[in-house]
């Protein structure tokens, strides 16, 4: 039996958009929520700490992070516009890039985990570290789900390009708009934690 | 698509490329900015001032919000009553009294008061 699921590509008459489009934005609004939780708690931290440690983490390399995620937001965004313009090969190569602009920032990001692993400055050593962990690893657990969900789309999910190119290029934009979103939030963790 | 949907997608692009060299250009700033060893309330000023324009810069540009559909803005609305709500959070402990210290009467006083 052939099942068609309705709007994937035709938009809805009372919404105006395909499901999918408001699906992923109230998925990202809880998102929003989720983080705000966690920057709310930085906050009440830093407000009732009676002293708070600057120059712990490496700037030089959370400012190489933010300009990886930065250009792998440009490079995502290209991905969808050569959708666009029909070119589905460089879409595989704009995506390929993102996907090794995110993997580079999680390998940053071990080496900083590792340096402080090394000295035994895990969670558990200060208030600042338990927050610096938490936030930064939820973050790099989006970072990974990123990439898992891009590489299905360079992998099996590539056909779908074939068969029904419209859906492939919103779904490619609906995963746009998930690392845009990530990109946004370590816009803001970068100078909460790093530089303030 | 047309050859118009085509130019017009071409034009975007510059655009993007052209956030991102900006949103570049204010992470350097965030960071030399640092390097000036403002005082706290300042830096924090400063860097969060930053922060909000290249969030602005990506959530319009990248995440096509400057051009979008009433229901999308219509949920982000609620979204963002209810971030207010959880910023305030840290307010509504500075403000709560309970567990404040409060001033023990002295002994002498209170049986004074007695009488």
């Amino acid at each position: 039996m052939d099942m068609n699921i309705p709007y994937t590509v035709e938009e809805r008459p009372d919404t105006g958009l395909a499901n999918g489009k408001l699906g992923i934005w109230l998925f990202l609004a809880s998102e929003v929520m989720l983080f705000g939780a966690f920057f709310s708690t930085y906050i009440i931290l830093r407000i009732g700490s009676t002293e708070w440690p600057h120059g712990e983490l490496n700037i030089p390399l959370g400012a190489v992070n933010t300009v990886l995620l930065i250009s792998s937001s440009v490079t995502m965004v290209l991905a969808w516009a050569s959708l666009k313009m029909n070119d589905f090969g460089k879409h595989r190569m704009y995506l390929l890039v993102t996907v090794v602009l995110a993997a580079v920032f999680l390998v940053n990001k071990y080496f900083e985990y590792a340096a402080h692993f090394a000295t035994g400055e895990g969670p558990w050593h200060s208030t600042f570290l338990a927050i610096y962990f938490t936030m930064t690893g939820l973050h790099g657990l989006h970072i990974i789900g990123g990439i898992i969900v891009m590489l299905y789309f360079l992998g099996p999910g590539a056909k779908l390009w074939k068969t029904n190119p419209e859906q492939f290029t919103n779904r490619i934009e609906y995963t746009g708009l998930y690392w845009h979103f990530v990109d946004l939030v370590w816009i803001f963790l970068f100078p909460v934690l790093y530089l303030l | 698509m047309s050859h118009l949907d085509i130019d017009a997608t071409r034009k975007t692009i510059r655009l993007y490329l052209a956030i991102g060299v900006a949103l570049l250009i204010f992470t350097g700033i965030t960071v030399a900015a640092n390097g000036l060893h403002l005082a706290v309330p300042a830096a924090i000023t400063v860097a969060l001032i930053i922060a909000i324009m290249k969030g602005s810069m990506v959530a319009s540009v990248f995440m096509h919000l400057s051009h979008e559909r009433k229901w999308i803005y219509g949920s982000l609305i609620l979204t963002v009553l209810f971030f207010i709500v959880l910023m305030s959070v840290p307010l509504f402990t500075i403000l709560d009294g309970i567990g404040t210290p409060i001033r023990a009467v002295p002994a002498a006083e209170h049986a004074g008061h007695e009488k």
